[in-house]
């Protein structure tokens, strides 16, 4: 067989279609999205906490019932198509005082993760990106504070502010914050002397430009999973206050206070008293875990556990 | 070394002086005055009286300067609820029960929960694995006051294999200890498996299996000692939870300890007495990581004695 010139045809020039064996371009969010995706007990956790949320808005609105309506009549009804959860010892309808409690139980949880989120990233953020003598001053402070006892600075903070639902948040936040401030700057720090930064820099960026296209980015995935681990945290250590007679006062209820009110119930098997609040924090806690477990893992696939 | 030693030990005592600090300033500018809290007002002398025995009548600069004098004599001052009970008194009451049973948790988290994170560390990815797996995320999830009730209900009031309350006999231990040791167990073993894992297939465990080493050789004298050091930085928190947590466990189960005394105390208003027990156990919480922390430069010879760039 002769080979001619003919049996061959130039290849196109194409450069574009030369560099068409990456994969499509994703954008960071867009990569840890995928990732989260098949994550399926992350996902769980992310619906349970949608319906968490959707109840605790609608929960008291499409029950029939008040939540601090009480009725001696009605006292220690067991779970009944009037009563869906029951009623405990006023008679008050457990389902809506259930949803009502997840109103105050998540808001607390929400709010302290968002204060701290705001007060750790700011106080970490500088402390890392100015360095040296304002970071050692700064992080001097924050590692005397983080030798104190959380539970009993906040349980300290109550008792002298008074319980209420405000003085919960700020007692939580006066030292959650800490922990965000820590990682955030032990982050930037390590950030900053990296060789794109640098470069960055060398080519003459702006220190907010640097702050805004590479620290923020590069830190965001970490503050996003210690965010949703602080908020199971927040509602559980909430829970603990109301338990020890510190926290929400009647007749509003969190889900703490109600497990507190339910206590006695072991033993007089009105079970659903305790059973309801006590679930409702546990599947909480539990979804928010699973949740900040699985965006670690998607946001920095490298740890992945 | 011992420079890392000194400087751990004087962040420990300016750590344990502003705390002191901060709790004597907070307790004082708490609204309201602890002799009037049935809401009738005491004859005057009474209350002058009264405010001499706890010095309230002095400045509160002298107040607290004769705080710190007596803090540094071991002596944390009378209760105001009960003039005839003093603060060393009521934590020499309370203090052996949570003692013991914040002992008998701590071990049984740490030999739990190591255990736990190896044997399902070996069974990567099987049964043991997960049922360990769940088991850390209940810890995790479930309140101890969730968990105490349970087994409250369960084990002593159905089955009746132990006691439901109060304190005593070593089977009044149990089911508190469990209680506590839960989420500790879920932490260690979390920590642990993950640990074990990434140690398993590091270089040196495959020159140990080459060798013709046993399996038991190799995972306890070799995998395990690396895996657990992470532990060890933790314990410091852990001794934290598992004290804060008995708060509220010693008030399930009617135990005698300091968790009773505190709560009273903030039932009562009482300051001497919440402030005693906050002094006394932040300095119990701080010294004890203090220790940790020398124990665990002295276990990792590699870590860094500047104590500046610790992980956070």
């Amino acid at each position: 067989m002769i080979v001619s010139d003919e049996l061959f045809t130039p290849m196109r020039k194409d450069n574009l279609s030369a560099e068409a064996i990456v994969r499509p371009q994703l954008t960071y969010w867009q990569e840890a999205w995928l990732r989260l995706r098949g994550n399926k007990l992350a996902l769980a956790g992310l619906v349970i906490i949608i319906i968490l949320g959707v109840m605790a808005i609608a929960g008291p609105i499409i029950s029939p019932h008040d939540y601090a309506k009480q009725s001696m009549i009605t006292k220690n009804q067991p779970p009944s198509a009037e009563n869906w959860f029951g009623t405990d010892d006023f008679g008050r309808d457990v389902f809506t005082r259930v949803w009502h409690g997840a109103r105050i139980s998540l808001f607390v949880g929400l709010m302290a993760a968002l204060i701290d989120f705001f007060i750790g990233v700011l106080y970490g953020g500088i402390a890392g990106y100015l360095g040296g003598r304002v970071d050692n001053i700064m992080m001097r402070f924050v590692d005397i504070l983080y030798g104190l006892p959380y539970l009993l600075v906040v349980i300290l903070l109550m008792v002298v502010m008074g319980s209420g639902l405000v003085t919960i948040i700020v007692a939580l936040s006066a030292t959650g914050w800490i922990g965000m401030a820590r990682t955030v700057r032990g982050q930037v720090l390590q950030m900053k002397n990296s060789e794109y930064v640098l470069a960055a820099k060398t080519m003459g960026a702006k220190p907010f430009y640097i702050v805004r296209k590479h620290l923020l980015p590069n830190t965001i995935g970490i503050i996003i999973v210690y965010v949703t681990l602080s908020v199971p945290s927040a509602i559980f250590a909430e829970a603990f206050l109301s338990f020890l007679g510190l926290g929400i006062q009647a007749p509003m209820a969190s889900w703490g206070t109600m497990a507190n009110d339910g206590l006695p119930t072991i033993l007089s098997g009105h079970w659903w008293r305790l059973f309801f609040p006590a679930f409702f924090i546990s599947m909480t806690m539990l979804a928010f875990n699973v949740l900040g477990d699985g965006l670690r893992d998607a946001f920095d696939p490298k740890t992945r556990r | 070394m011992l420079s890392f030693i000194l400087r751990r030990f004087v962040s420990m005592i300016v750590t344990l002086w502003l705390i002191i600090t901060l709790t004597f300033f907070l307790m004082h500018a708490a609204p309201g005055n602890p002799f009037e809290k049935e809401g009738k007002g005491l004859p005057d002398a009474v209350a002058a009286n009264l405010n001499a025995f706890y010095n309230l009548d002095k400045p509160l600069i002298v107040q607290y300067g004769l705080y710190l004098q007596n803090l540094v004599k071991f002596d944390l001052g009378p209760s105001i609820a009960n003039s005839s009970d003093s603060v060393n008194k009521i934590i020499a009451r309370g203090f052996p029960v949570s003692f013991q049973l914040g002992l008998v948790a701590i071990l049984f988290a740490i030999v739990t929960g190591i255990a736990l994170g190896v044997v399902a560390a070996l069974r990567h990815n099987r049964l043991i694995d997960y049922v360990a797996m769940v088991i850390a995320v209940i810890g995790i999830s479930v309140p101890s006051f969730v968990l105490a009730s349970l087994l409250i209900k369960y084990l002593a009031v159905e089955w009746k294999l132990f006691p439901t309350a109060t304190w005593g006999t070593w089977q009044h231990v149990v089911l508190p200890a469990l209680a506590l040791a839960f989420s500790p167990i879920a932490i260690i073993a979390r920590l642990t498996r993950t640990n074990m894992l990434e140690v398993l297939t590091a270089e040196y465990i495959e020159t140990a299996r080459a060798k013709g080493l046993s399996p038991a050789t190799i995972v306890f004298k070799h995998a395990l000692r690396n895996a657990i050091l992470p532990v060890v930085t933790l314990l410091g928190a852990l001794i934290a939870n598992i004290l804060t947590g008995s708060f509220v466990i010693e008030k399930i189960f009617a135990i005698p300890g300091m968790g009773k005394y505190f709560v009273a105390g903030i039932n009562n208003r009482d300051y001497s007495v919440i402030m005693g027990t906050t002094v006394f156990y932040s300095t119990l919480l701080i010294f004890m990581m203090f220790v940790v922390d020398v124990l665990y430069s002295i276990i990792d010879p590699r870590i860094k004695f500047h104590g500046k760039e610790r992980e956070g």
